[in-house]
C-alpha cells in the first residue's frame, strides 16, 4: 500500500516567558517538561544507550572531535539537574532554591508511547511510531495539546517560584536568526541504496512546500528583511547531503539511526518540514513523503533533477504565487507545483498498476492530495481554508488592502500568534472557531491520541506499561524498555527492534494477565539487551 | 527473537473496517453562516491580536534548535 509506512515526528517548541524577559530557554523547557507530572504522573525516564547520532548514512562515523556540540545527543544532551541548577543560579541567582530543581524531570516518556523531553533550548515532543500518515497527523497533532497542557500547568506547579505564563510556539524561526526544527521520520529498507534515495527525494523536498509550508512573515536567515514567504525554514538550507541538523543545514539528512534492526531498516530523518497546526497539509506532508518513497523504492519516481535543489528550495518559498520556473539539469524549466503534480500522478499512476484496491482512508488521501493541487494551480488562494501558509498569507493580503505593509509590526506579531498554542490566543483556533479552516481529524480522535498509543505498532507497548506500570519502567527508549524486576530490584533493558511488533493485537492478553511490568516482557518473550 | 503469537486474522480485518469509517470522516466543512467577508475577519483577528505587536515581536527570542 503506498501510503503505508512507520512514521514518527518531532516537534520542538518556541518558548517564552513574557514576564522574565531573557529568561534562560533551557530552564523555560524544563520547567514544560516537567510540569506534565501535573496532567499525568508519570516520572519514566529516557534511554539513551541506543542513540547513535553521529552514524552517517553514508557508512562512516564522524568523530566526535568534528561533530557540532548540539549533535552530541547521547553525550551533552543528557542535562542533568546539577546543570541546570547551577545555570539558573547564574543567570537568575533570587529567583531559586536549588534543592528545588534537584527533582526536575527533563525526560519523560508519555502513556501515548510519545516522548517530552528538554532538547537543548527547546521542549520538544517526539510522536510514537504510527504506521500511516492519518495516525501520524494525529500524534503529531496530540503533541500541541500535550505541551501546551504542560505549559498551562507551570504557573500550578511552582506558584511559589515561578507563577508567570510561560508560553510555547509550534513555529520554527524566531524571525531573528534563529531557526528550530519539526523533524519526520520514515522507516525505509537499508536495501534501498542511499544516493538513489537522496537524488529521488530532493526535488521533492525542494518543492513540497506549496503544500506543506507553514507561512513565513520575514525574509532570509540571518538578516530577516520584511516580506512574506510560504516556508518558515526553506531560508536555513545551505547544502544537499549532509549529517548536521543544526548548522550548515542539509536538505537531505544522513543521520542514521534506525532505531530499529539495522541489517533491515533506515530511519530516513527529514529536517526541511515546517510544523503545521492545520491539518490538511499535516496529513499531507506525512502522505506526500510516504508515497514518494514508495516510489523511489519502486523506481517509479519521476525523473526529475535539479539543477540547483537549495536554490530552488528558496525561490519556490519567496514566491507565493506559485510561478516562479525552477531550472533542471536537463534544461527544462517547471514550478515548483508541475513539479509536485509529477509525484502525484507518479503515485497515482503506481497504485492503480499495483492493481490492489485502496482502502477508503488511502483513496481520501489520494482526493486530498489532488484537490489540493487543482486549488493551487487555480489559484493559491483558494486553499486559505486548508493550508497554513495560505491561511496566514490571506490574512497579509487582507491587511495590506487595509494599508497595514509588511514592515508593520503587526504582520509579524500575527505570524508569531497564529503559533502560540494557548487556544484562546491561537490565530489558528480562531480561525478555525470562525469556520475559516477546515478540519480532518476530530477533536475525539485527537484527545484519544494524548491519552493512548497507536495500537498498530510497539509504541502500544511502551504507552501502555508506562500507563499501568509507571514505577517499574526504569526508562524506555524507542527499541529499549527498560524495567525493574521488582523481585530483585534489578533493572533489565529489553529490546524491542522492530517497530511493526508488540501492537495491542500481539501483547494485550500478556499485558492482561501480568501482575508486574518484569511478568509482562517475560511473558512477551522479548530478548535482554546489556 | 521475540515469539509471538499470530492475532485471528479475521477479527483484525473487521476492526480496521471499522477503523477506517472513523478515520475518514468527511473533511467537515465551512459552515457557510460563519463565513464573513475579509473585513469582519480581519476585525476578528484584530480582537485577539496581541495589543503591542512591536513589544510582542521582539521579545520572541529563541535559542538554536535541531
Amino acid at each position: 500500500m503506498i501510503f503505508d509506512r512507520i512514521i514518527g515526528s518531532e516537534t520542538e517548541f518556541g518558548v517564552t516567558c513574557p514576564a522574565r524577559p531573557g529568561a534562560n530557554d533551557t530552564v523555560l523547557s524544563t520547567l514544560v517538561v516537567d510540569s506534565f507530572a501535573a496532567v499525568d504522573g508519570g516520572r519514566s525516564g529516557w534511554d539513551y544507550e541506543a542513540e547513535t547520532p553521529l552514524r552517517d548514512a553514508r557508512g562512516f562515523e564522524m568523530s566526535e572531535q568534528e561533530a557540532h556540540p548540539s549533535q552530541m545527543t547521547h553525550r551533552g544532551h543528557v542535562l542533568t539537574s546539577e546543570d541546570i541548577a547551577r545555570e539558573l543560579i547564574e543567570e537568575t541567582p533570587d529567583t531559586v532554591n536549588p534543592a528545588f530543581w534537584e527533582s526536575a524531570v527533563m525526560n519523560r516518556v508519555l502513556p501515548n508511547g510519545a516522548r517530552l523531553y528538554v532538547d537543548h533550548a527547546h521542549p520538544e515532543y517526539s510522536a510514537p511510531e504510527a504506521t500511516n500518515p492519518w495516525d501520524a497527523a494525529a500524534w503529531d497533532l496530540a503533541g500541541d495539546r500535550i505541551a501546551a497542557a504542560a505549559a498551562a500547568a507551570i504557573p500550578r506547579r511552582y506558584a511559589s517560584t515561578w507563577p508567570d505564563p510561560v508560553l510555547l510556539y509550534k513555529n520554527n524561526t524566531d524571525n531573528k536568526s534563529v531557526s528550530y526544527g519539526s523533524h519526520e521520520n520514515y522507516l525505509v529498507p537499508r536495501s534501498l541504496d542511499f544516493q538513489r534515495l537522496a537524488a529521488g527525494l530532493l526535488p521533492f523536498l525542494a518543492t513540497r512546500q506549496v503544500v506543506t509550508g507553514a507561512g513565513r512573515a520575514g525574509i532570509g536567515a540571518s538578516e530577516v528583511r520584511p516580506g512574506f514567504q510560504i516556508s518558515q525554514r526553506a531560508d536555513f538550507f545551505e547544502r544537499l547531503i549532509g549529517l548536521e541538523t543544526t548548522v550548515r543545514r542539509p536538505i537531505v539528512n544522513t543521520r542514521d539511526e534506525p532505531h530499529a534492526d539495522a541489517e533491515r531498516h533506515r530511519r530516513l530523518h527529514v529536517i526541511t518540514g515546517d510544523s503545521n497546526l492545520a491539518h490538511t497539509s499535516a496529513v499531507l506532508k506525512y502522505a506526500m513523503a510516504a508515497a514518494v518513497l514508495t516510489l523511489i523504492e519502486h523506481d517509479a519516481a519521476p525523473r526529475l533533477d535539479l539543477a540547483d535543489p537549495v536554490a530552488a528550495m528558496r525561490a519556490t518559498s519567496h514566491d507565493p504565487t506559485l510561478t516562479t520556473r525552477l531550472e533542471l539539469a536537463d534544461g527544462r524549466r517547471l514550478t515548483a507545483l508541475e513539479i509536485q503534480r509529477e509525484y502525484a500522478e507518479a503515485a497515482r499512476a503506481w497504485a492503480d498498476r499495483d492493481g490492489v484496491e485502496l482502502r477508503p482512508r488511502d483513496r481520501r488521501l489520494f482526493e486530498l492530495w489532488f484537490e489540493v493541487l487543482r486549488d493551487l494551480e487555480e489559484d493559491p488562494l483558494l486553499l486559505a481554508d486548508r493550508l497554513d501558509w495560505v491561511a496566514k498569507y490571506a490574512l497579509v493580503k487582507g491587511y495590506e488592502q487595509r494599508g497595514v505593509g509588511p514592515s508593520d509590526p503587526k504582520i509579524q506579531a500575527l505570524d508569531l500568534q497564529y503559533a502560540d498554542l494557548r487556544p484562546e490566543r491561537s490565530l489558528y483556533s480562531k480561525l478555525v472557531s470562525l469556520g475559516r479552516i477546515r478540519t480532518l481529524l476530530d477533536e475525539e480522535r485527537i484527545d484519544a491520541a494524548v491519552a493512548g498509543p497507536p495500537e498498530d505498532t510497539r509504541a502500544y507497548l511502551r504507552g501502555s506499561m508506562i500507563a499501568r506500570w509507571p514505577e517499574q519502567i526504569h526508562s524506555a527508549g524507542w527499541e529499549v524498555l527498560a524495567v525493574r524486576d521488582l523481585s530483585t530490584d534489578r533493572v533489565h533493558r529489553w529490546l524491542m527492534d522492530d517497530p511493526r511488533r508488540l501492537t495491542r493485537a500481539e501483547v494485550e492478553e500478556a499485558l492482561g494477565r501480568a501482575a508486574t511490568a518484569h511478568e509482562a516482557v517475560l511473558a512477551l518473550g522479548l530478548e535482554t539487551v546489556s | 527473537m521475540a515469539q509471538f503469537r499470530e492475532s485471528p486474522q479475521e477479527s483484525e480485518r473487521a476492526s480496521e473496517r471499522e477503523q477506517e469509517q472513523e478515520l475518514i470522516s468527511e473533511a467537515k466543512p465551512v459552515d457557510q453562516s460563519l463565513v464573513t467577508e475579509t473585513d469582519d475577519i480581519l476585525d476578528e483577528i484584530d480582537g485577539i491580536l496581541e495589543e503591542n505587536a512591536e513589544e510582542y515581536v521582539r521579545g520572541f527570542v529563541q535559542k538554536g534548535g535541531q
